[in-house]
């Protein structure tokens, strides 16, 4: 029972691992065109390892503005993930030391998605989601956000592949299995729509943050238990 | 310091309050979450987020909301979730979907 599970898990893992890692060529080629240099672009990928936040730092940067509103723009970006760690209490709990603060650097979208979408009753299969993607993600990302930075302008645009699509579609596939009963749909369709009507009207990363209210609303009153998505 | 030191000091600060922000959820108290309000507002906050982020990446460019061929490659990806297809035909499908659009110059 328990073996099928893992290997879903890591199989999981590691596609999310190389579609999330191809991302990384685009942002070295965008980090360097922004007028980073080789060096900077890597140790945005293997320190800040958020794409959001990257993208949105060097966006700043090449745009002009200041390396303080850089860090400004992506520490803002990257809040959601503090929201991840509490969401993975129960799966990577109890964590102490190294442990936790390795956890704590591969908690990204990716990692928490591929961790949740394992069956809530196989912990170890969580586990073994939320570790594989975090280090998968982890090595690809950093490994191919070098090879980005020094191929630089020469690389296609991501599009072209339809990895901007295959992002949104593996997260859709991700939270899908969460979304088997009633209330969680209407969290998920609440946030949406939430999120979209944002989206024009306030700064990235604000309209994903701002889903965290629906889920206050949802989780505040009385649900029956097996409306809650473990 | 020059720029160039600046933007050293920048990138270090910026994965500093990276790390923090993620261990900070790490670290809220066991005790909190025995709470069973916060107990299930962290178990509607992934669901929300994540929604939100498809959201977001199926319509969002910057600032504006646009459909193009990322819309049709999600829809697509629903209909084989529907029918129970393992997660890795859903991505591919979807990326094949998005870049044949694409190369046929739709969105």
């Amino acid at each position: 029972m328990t073996r099928p599970r893992l290997d879903a898990a890591r199989q999981q893992a590691l596609s999310v691992s190389l579609a999330t890692g191809a991302y990384g060529l685009s942002f070295g080629a965008l980090s360097v065109a922004a007028g980073l240099d080789v060096w900077q672009t890597c140790a945005l990928s293997l320190l800040v390892f958020s794409g959001g936040s990257q993208f949105a730092f060097i966006g700043v940067i090449g745009a002009g503005g200041s390396p303080f509103s850089a860090v400004a723009t992506s520490t803002f970006l990257g809040l959601r993930n503090g929201f991840y760690g509490v969401g993975l209490a129960p799966v990577l709990r109890p964590m102490r030391g190294w442990r936790r603060s390795a956890a704590a650097q591969v908690t990204i979208d990716e990692s928490t998605a591929v961790a949740l979408a394992q069956p809530a009753e196989d912990r170890a299969a969580r586990r073994a989601g939320f570790w594989w993607t975090g280090v998968g993600v982890f090595v690809a990302w950093n490994a191919i956000t070098l090879l980005g930075a020094l191929l630089g302008s020469r690389i296609g645009d991501p599009a072209d592949w339809g990895l901007d699509a295959a992002a949104a579609a593996a997260f859709l596939a991700l939270v899908w299995p969460r979304l088997a009963h009633r209330r969680a749909q209407a969290v998920a369709a609440a946030s949406c729509v939430l999120a979209l009507a944002l989206t024009p009207l306030v700064p990235a990363g604000l309209p994903v943050l701002a889903a965290a209210a629906v889920a206050i609303v949802a989780g505040w009153g009385h649900p029956r238990p097996e409306e809650v998505p473990e | 310091m020059s720029a160039y030191a600046w933007m050293w000091v920048a990138i270090v600060a910026a994965g500093v309050l990276s790390w923090a922000t993620k261990l900070a959820g790490h670290s809220v108290p066991e005790a909190w979450l025995e709470n069973p309000r916060v107990h299930r507002i962290a178990a509607f906050v992934t669901v929300a987020l994540l929604s939100a982020l498809v959201g977001v990446q199926t319509f969002a460019t910057g600032r504006t909301l646009v459909v193009d061929a990322r819309l049709a490659a999600v829809a697509v990806a629903a209909v084989l979730l529907w029918r129970r297809a393992p997660f890795i035909v859903v991505v591919a499908v979807a990326a094949g979907v998005a870049a044949g659009l694409r190369a046929l110059g739709w969105g």
